[in-house]
C-alpha cells in the first residue's frame, strides 16, 4: 500500500501567497506559527473539516494556494474564536480564516461556491435596506442553494413564525442614501470581493 | 444609568422575546436604554467573510451616531457586541484599517474617532447596575431552579468581557442574586454552531445536540443564554436534534433577561416568555410558586 501523502514540487509552490495573508490585518503572526495543534485541539467543528486548522496554517506556509482556497475548511469555520483565544503565539487565526474567505470569494473559488452563498446573500440583504431581515435572507439563500431545502426549513419557520418571531416584512434604514455611499466607496476600498447585486 | 441601546437585527425577529425581557426590567433597573437613532446591521460574521472594509465601516457608522450622546453603546447580542469592539480595537490597532474606514464614512458624510465605549447587557446589568441593586429588587426568588449558564462565544472571545476566554462567572454571579442555583457548565463559552445552521447544519446540529447533554448531565432545569443566535438555534432546533439524535430534550432556553423579569416579579406576557418554541410553562409555574411562598412566609 502506498503511504497516503501530497508530494509538492518545488515549482508549484506559490510564494506570495503566505505573503498575501500575511498582509491582511490580524495576518501579520502567521510565521510565528509553531504547528503546535492548539488550534486545532480547541476548535469546536474541527471534526467536521477537511483539513484541521493546524494543516491549514502548514499548508498556507508551504504556499499551496490552491489546497487552502479550495478547502471546504474555511467554511466550516464558525468564528467562535476559540483557537485565537488560546494560541501560545497570539496569532489571530478566526481572522486569517475570513481572509482566506475573501481570497477565495475574490478568486471566484468554484469548489466552495455553495459554502459562499450565505454570506454574499447576507450581503445583498443588508447592502439593500441596512438591516438584516432573517425570513428574506434564508428565502434568497434557499432559492440560491437548494430550492428543495425549503421544504426541510418550513417546520422551523413555521415554529417560529407561530411564536411571533418571523416578521414578514424587514426594516429600512431611514438614511439610505448616505448609508449606500458609505457602502459603495468601501467596496471599492476593500476591493476583495465583486460587488454585490443591489435590488 | 443612562446608555446608548444598540438592539442589532434579531431583536425584531427571532429574538422579541430578549427585546421585551430587556424593556420590561429596564425600569426597575433604572436603566435608560436609548435606542440608537437609525442604526444599521453590525454585518454579523458574513460581511468580515467578504469585504472587512465594508464589516468596520458598518459597525463605525453605528458608533459614530452613537459618540454625540455621550453614552457607552450597550448591545444584547454577542455577534454585535463583538463586532463593535472589535472595531474600535482594529481601528486602533492598524492605520490602514482606519485610513480606509475614515474615507468610506466621508463618503457618506461622516466620520469616528474611533473611540464610543462598547459594552454588553449583561455587563452593564452585573457591573454597572450592581448585583446589591438586584438582590434588592428580587421579589419572587428563582430559589431551587437549576439554571445553566451558557455564555456562547463571541461574548467572551475576541475582545470580550471579564473572566477570560473559558471560565466566566458574571452570569453565574447574577444568577445567584435572582435565587438561581448556576449549574457547573463546562461548556459554558463553547460555540452553538451560529450561522453554520443556515449553510452545514448536521454540524451546528450536533454542536447543539452536546450543549444539551452537557446541561442534561448538570442537570439543569432550564438554560440561559445571552446571545439571540445561541438561543434561536438551542430552542427551534431542539426537536429536530431530538428526532436526528433519538434524545429527549426538553429544555426551556431562556434569555438572563427574562429570568431577570420573572424573579422580579413579571408575568409571562411582559418577557416575552411565550416565544419560546419549548415551552417555558414550567418555568413560569415555578415562578409563581416561589411568589405565592414568599407571600406567604
Amino acid at each position: 500500500m502506498k503511504p497516503d501523502q501530497t508530494v509538492l514540487y518545488e515549482g508549484a509552490m506559490d510564494h506570495d501567497f503566505l505573503e498575501e495573508v500575511y498582509k491582511t490585518p490580524g495576518g501579520g503572526k502567521i510565521k510565528h506559527c509553531i504547528q503546535c495543534g492548539t488550534c486545532s485541539g480547541s476548535c469546536p467543528v474541527s471534526w467536521a473539516m477537511e483539513e484541521s486548522p493546524r494543516q491549514i496554517f502548514a499548508f498556507i506556509r508551504a504556499g499551496m494556494r490552491d489546497r487552502v482556497l479550495d478547502s471546504l475548511t474555511i467554511w466550516t469555520c464558525a468564528s467562535c474564536y476559540q483557537c485565537a483565544g488560546r494560541c501560545p503565539q497570539k496569532i489571530k487565526i478566526t481572522d486569517v480564516m475570513y481572509a482566506l474567505k475573501r481570497i477565495a470569494i475574490r478568486e471566484n473559488r468554484q469548489r466552495s461556491k455553495a459554502a459562499q452563498v450565505l454570506s454574499r446573500k447576507f450581503v445583498d440583504v443588508v447592502n439593500a435596506n441596512g438591516r438584516n431581515n432573517e425570513t428574506s435572507l434564508m428565502t434568497r439563500y434557499m432559492m440560491a442553494t437548494n430550492p428543495f431545502s425549503a421544504f426541510k426549513a418550513a417546520p422551523i419557520g413555521m415554529r417560529l413564525f407561530s411564536h411571533g418571531r418571523l416578521p414578514l416584512t424587514g426594516q429600512k434604514v431611514k438614511d439610505i442614501v448616505n448609508l449606500r455611499k458609505i457602502i459603495a466607496k468601501a467596496e471599492e476600498l476593500g476591493g476583495e470581493a465583486p460587488r454585490p447585486e443591489v435590488k | 444609568m443612562k446608555c446608548t441601546y444598540y438592539p442589532g437585527c434579531s431583536q425584531h425577529s427571532t429574538a422579541r422575546g430578549y427585546e421585551e425581557s430587556i424593556q420590561t426590567v429596564a425600569k426597575p433597573l433604572d436603566l435608560e436604554l436609548e435606542t440608537l437613532d437609525d442604526w444599521n446591521c453590525c454585518g454579523a460574521t458574513a460581511y468580515m467573510s467578504v469585504n472587512e472594509v465594508l464589516s468596520f465601516c458598518l459597525t463605525a457608522r453605528n458608533l459614530s451616531l452613537a459618540a454625540k450622546a455621550g453614552h457607552p453603546v450597550v448591545t444584547p447580542c454577542n455577534a454585535c457586541f463583538t463586532n463593535l469592539r472589535k472595531t474600535n480595537a482594529y481601528m486602533a490597532e492598524f492605520p490602514e484599517v482606519k485610513a480606509k474606514v475614515d474615507e468610506a464614512l466621508g463618503a457618506g458624510g461622516m466620520a469616528y474617532d474611533g473611540k464610543t465605549p462598547t459594552k454588553h447587557l449583561l455587563q452593564v446589568i452585573v457591573e454597572d447596575v450592581g448585583l446589591e441593586k438586584i438582590r434588592g429588587l428580587v421579589k419572587r426568588p428563582l430559589a431551587g431552579l437549576r439554571v445553566a449558564p451558557y455564555y456562547g462565544c463571541q461574548i467572551v472571545r475576541p475582545l470580550g468581557i471579564e473572566g477570560g476566554t473559558d471560565n466566566p462567572m458574571m452570569l453565574d454571579h447574577l444568577l445567584e442574586a435572582l435565587g438561581a442555583t448556576p449549574t457547573h457548565f463546562p461548556m459554558k463559552t463553547t460555540c452553538c454552531g451560529g450561522s453554520l445552521m443556515g449553510t452545514q447544519e448536521d454540524v451546528a446540529l450536533r454542536l447543539c445536540r452536546n450543549l444539551l447533554l452537557c446541561a442534561e448531565q448538570a442537570k439543569a432545569d432550564c438554560i440561559a443564554v445571552t446571545c439571540s443566535l445561541c438561543q434561536m438555534n438551542l430552542d427551534a432546533y431542539q426537536q429536530r436534534i431530538n428526532s436526528n439524535y433519538g434524545t429527549h430534550f426538553n429544555f426551556p432556553i431562556v434569555y438572563f433577561t427574562q429570568l431577570m423579569g420573572l424573579a422580579l416579579g413579571f408575568e409571562e406576557r411582559q418577557l416575552g416568555l411565550q416565544r419560546g418554541v419549548v415551552p417555558t410553562s414550567s418555568l413560569v409555574r415555578r415562578g409563581a410558586t416561589a411568589g405565592a411562598k414568599e407571600a406567604s412566609s
